[in-house]
């Protein structure tokens, strides 16, 4: 699917000096191939859209009124063979990007792990109002408006929202998805280069919204290896009671770190009270986890 | 127990000066409008021959003055946001706090949703479809009186959140958790949800009332299949309206017991699930998308047919393409959130049936083109804003299958992108249609035409204006930009949005013309007269004359074929009949004037306000008027008017232009 690429080209002259960031400019896997299927869709279409663009106004140049050289044909309202072709044309288009969907929903389907020989790296999400903390439960750390990623390795996410819903979004690395309360949602993705990248919300959700966004800092492995043994080494604490703190509406928090979290908080903030209540639903959890 | 419930003088902003300075301008112009009204002495002519009226014609008239100060009001909001996104870049935080700015934006969307789209179609199919229909009104005259007037509660009561108390800061979705009482505590939200459940009971009762027009009372011999092509997509729209406003109106109930008396229906506490409101709010949603598009596609048809003087090519294409958008507008509402998670399996099945109601839809756009082929094409106003709209419409709709592919939303998903190509279908689609509708039929509503200057001057500032304002916002929303900013630090964004900002100004330019081309029709209108018909024009409407008779037609015409007052105008020389030979009239029985919906949308707007502000003995008092209202309504003994014969044989004879039937 090359030819993607020089129909990309036109729009990404369009975009001229700013390709510093967004979509147009992935710096991952997932967010390239979302960048590709984005090129072969819009190249599929123009091929009948351009066209039928400068028909529309050709045609009505050439049959305007004033032309004595146009035929002019009052009663032509009906023809078998026009009528196929225009049921046709637009069914042919959709059928191919209909195609480009369909493969692309399940090979870009974000729960879906991205395939690596290196172990992914498990980073709980959650949204409040209005800053975004990141969890690493495996490394026993947490931090806020600033994520930290070694580059190179398919980075796991499990997200959720304390409240309001959010959506985590970070264009240059994947596409976005819902952080909604007592729910989980899941999304990977992966850093090829180093670099900082811009994450953000980009679901609306309230008066701090437009602060909300945050820092990408893809850093060598050995780098993050750093950055995770500096983190443990200082700042506070985050359980239950810090956590109920971090609750409370801020807005514009300058990025800090947590050096120790409490296990299983992102469990709890994520399953609700009813899932935790409920029997019943135990049970269905629990036989669904011996599926697994 | 307080009186007044919630309501106390701090509900009005006094320390915004934005806020007071706006609704100063609305209030000092009302009672501008109001005082003039009073010294002219005009009140018992409003009264009587618009307020109380029943007729279709001037229903469809009011809904349209409605739309037109709305479109004013939500475009005042647009340039608002435009201009504080032109300025609020790096540091700076523009003129407006996140507070006022949250709630333009959500006011902008509802008002261009259900206060200037819905009553500019509604307006339109109104004051069209019984004419094209050869009838002389809708099923139920009344009820439509009220379906108006409880549109214009809605209306009302948006525009009071203004001066008194706030409008909803979530933006026009208004989705919970935030939509719930934890985190929008204030009385916003609750204007947005009384508001829209008020006038959405109106807009219900008008899909009641149309769909039994165009099935029931048509004239005799018109059978579907000579249906001109508006009615057929003012059925299709009135058929989504029927099926698809009630599951708004229980979505918004649900809201509001969550809001009102603690239930749990979209919390997130104690089992509550937003995500149903998100679906159950797009289950509506979309179908509400092709409600306002289609009426604007039949006026496209017949404005493409009429000034090409050619029948609409492939009729039957366009009926089934129609029939088609309306069936397939249920299946695709997932395409608003592929964002939430679902499994691969529903994302890519929704992602294909949005896909596929493109097919119809570019069907349509093929069929407009091939009735311009062969055509002689007359550039008057109404085919402008045609062929604006099919050239823009074409790049709305790519960017429309772009976001139906699900790794594609995920990407550009509540971005500019997304605010772009809604937009990019909405104006062009809609708005461009409904003025393309306006332009047309203004003639027959008042004898004559607008001003094709100032209208063709309308056209291009707003047709490069729209494309000056939206195309940077796909570059924007490319380079990651969301929506709903109040302000942002990406200095990379503000080039494109400065000339965003200008268009908006040209957009502006293009609105003054409309209100110059408006003013200077009026002022030049024994100029601008027309007779029967000034297009030239095809169908039923074009035969009586301009404006039509209260009955419509003396006699109702038999219809033995498609565009019948084309055929007719073809035949009549062929057989030299007189046009306008003497006859002798019967008298038409007419529906009386009836304040019945007026008054019930007085009551309305107590209970509405009422409610909003918690104060229940007003509440109970507006709903129990309401029920009077009704009560009167329903114990009338005279239902209907009779027009004596003397009067409509002499209304012949003043209009000797008149088209004989």
């Amino acid at each position: 699917m090359r030819y993607g690429l020089w129909v990309g080209v036109p729009i990404a002259a369009a975009m001229l000096g700013g390709c510093s960031e967004g979509v147009l400019d992935p710096q991952g896997p997932i967010a390239s191939a979302e960048r590709l299927i984005l090129f072969n869709s819009t190249g599929i279409m123009l091929a009948i859209v351009i066209p039928t663009m400068l028909a529309t106004l050709a045609v009505a140049f050439w049959f305007r009124a004033s032309n004595s050289r146009a035929t002019y044909l009052p009663d032509f309202d009906y023809s078998g063979r026009l009528e196929i072709l225009v049921w046709s044309i637009p069914i042919m288009t959709v059928l191919l990007v209909g195609g480009v969907a369909w493969v692309g929903s399940y090979d870009l389907d974000p729960p879906k792990a991205i395939a690596s020989t290196v172990k992914p790296l498990r980073v709980q999400v959650v949204s409040l109002d209005w800053k975004w903390l990141f969890i690493y439960p495996e490394e026993g750390i947490a931090s806020v408006n600033q994520l930290t990623i070694p580059v190179g390795t398919p980075v796991s996410f499990e997200l959720t929202s304390s409240g309001v819903m959010n959506s985590f979004f970070v264009p240059q690395l994947a596409g976005q998805i819902y952080t909604m309360a007592k729910m989980v949602t899941r999304l990977n993705l992966q850093a090829d280069h180093p670099g900082k990248y811009y994450g953000l919300s980009a679901q609306f959700s309230g008066e701090g919204f437009a602060d909300m966004h945050f820092i990408v800092d893809a850093v060598p492995a050995e780098q993050f290896a750093q950055w995770v043994a500096a983190t443990r080494n200082g700042g506070p604490v985050l359980d239950t009671q810090s956590y109920s703190d971090l609750t409370k509406p801020t807005q514009a928090v300058a990025p800090f770190t947590y050096r120790a979290v409490a296990p299983d908080l992102f469990n709890r903030i994520s399953m609700s009270e009813t899932q935790v209540d409920d029997p019943i639903l135990r049970v269905c959890l629990a036989s669904q986890r011996a599926e697994k | 127990m307080n009186l007044l419930g919630k309501l106390t003088l701090s509900a009005i902003p006094y320390q915004q000066p934005i806020i007071m300075g706006a609704s100063g301008m609305v209030v000092v112009g009302v009672l501008l409008v109001l005082g003039w009204v009073t010294l002219k002495g005009y009140w018992p002519y409003l009264w009587h021959e618009w307020l109380t009226s029943v007729d279709h014609k001037r229903i469809g008239v009011m809904y349209i003055v409605l739309a037109l100060l709305m479109l004013v009001r939500g475009f005042a909001d647009a340039i608002m946001m435009r201009t504080q996104q032109a300025l609020a870049s790096g540091g700076a935080q523009g003129y407006l706090p996140p507070e006022h700015f949250d709630q333009i934006f959500s006011a902008h969307g509802t008002i261009m949703i259900f206060f200037v789209a819905m009553p500019f179609v509604i307006g339109l199919m109104n004051f069209a479809v019984p004419l094209q229909l050869g009838i002389r009104d809708v099923a139920f005259p009344t009820l439509n009186s009220v379906s108006l007037w409880l549109t214009a509660t809605g209306i009302l009561l948006t525009n009071l959140s203004l001066a008194i108390g706030e409008f909803a800061k979530t933006g026009w979705v208004a989705y919970p958790p935030l939509s719930e009482l934890q985190f929008s505590p204030g009385v916003g939200v609750d204007y947005y949800l009384w508001s829209l459940q008020i006038s959405g009971v109106g807009t219900l009762l008008t899909g009641i009332n149309f769909v039994t027009t165009i099935l029931k009372t048509r004239a005799p011999g018109m059978g579907y299949m000579r249906m001109p092509v508006f009615c057929w997509t003012a059925l299709a729209s009135n058929l989504l309206i029927v099926a698809a406003f009630p599951v708004l109106t229980a979505t918004l109930a649900m809201l509001l017991l969550d809001r009102y008396l603690g239930f749990h229906f979209f919390s997130v506490e104690r089992g509550g699930n937003p995500m149903m409101y998100v679906n159950l709010f797009w289950v509506w949603g979309h179908p509400e998308v092709y409600i306002l598009i289609l009426p604007a596609f039949g006026v496209f048809s017949e404005v493409t047919a009429t000034f090409s003087g050619k029948p609409l090519f492939g009729y039957r294409s366009m009926v089934a393409a129609t029939m088609a958008i309306c069936i397939l507008a249920y299946t695709v509402w997932l395409h608003h959130f592929f964002t939430m998670g679902a499994s691969a399996n529903v994302n890519a099945f929704f992602g294909i049936t949005s896909m596929i109601i493109a097919v119809p839809t570019g069907v349509k756009i093929f069929n407009w083109l091939f009735t311009m082929y062969g055509g002689r094409i007359r550039f008057e106003v109404p085919l402008l804003w045609t062929i604006g709209f099919m050239v823009a419409f074409i790049f709305g709709g790519l960017t429309g299958v772009l976001l139906a592919v699900p790794p594609v939303d995920w990407q550009v998903h509540n971005s500019l992108f997304l605010v772009a190509h809604f937009h990019h279908v909405i104006i062009p689609g809609v708005l461009f249609g409904a003025i393309a509708g306006y332009n047309y039929w203004f003639p027959k509503a008042f004898g004559f035409k607008l001003d094709e200057r100032w209208g063709k001057a309308a056209f291009w500032c707003w047709f490069i204006g729209f494309h000056l304002a939206f195309m940077p916002l796909y570059v924007t929303g490319l380079m990651g930009m969301t929506r709903r900013l109040q302000h942002y630090d990406v200095m990379s964004w503000r080039p494109w949005l400065l000339v965003a900002e200008l268009g908006a100004v040209v957009i502006l330019a293009g609105i003054v013309c409309q209100i110059v081309q408006l003013v200077v029709s009026i002022r030049d209108r024994e100029r601008l007269r027309v007779t029967a018909d000034p297009w030239n024009g095809r169908t039923l409407e074009w035969s009586v004359s301009s404006p039509p008779p209260a009955w419509n037609y003396a006699v109702l015409p038999h219809v033995s074929g498609r565009d019948a007052f084309w055929a007719r105008k073809k035949l009549a020389p062929a057989t030299q009949t007189q046009p306008a030979q003497p006859r002798t009239y019967e008298p038409i029985e007419m529906p009386r004037n009836s304040g019945t919906g007026f008054v019930t949308a007085f009551f309305a707007v107590v209970t509405g306000f009422a409610l909003i502000w918690h104060i229940w003995w007003m509440a109970a008092l507006g709903g129990f008027g309401a029920f009077v209202t009704l009560l009167v309504f329903a114990f009338r003994d005279k239902e209907e008017i009779a027009i004596p014969a003397e009067q409509v044989t002499r209304f012949y004879r003043d209009h000797p232009a008149e088209v004989a039937i």
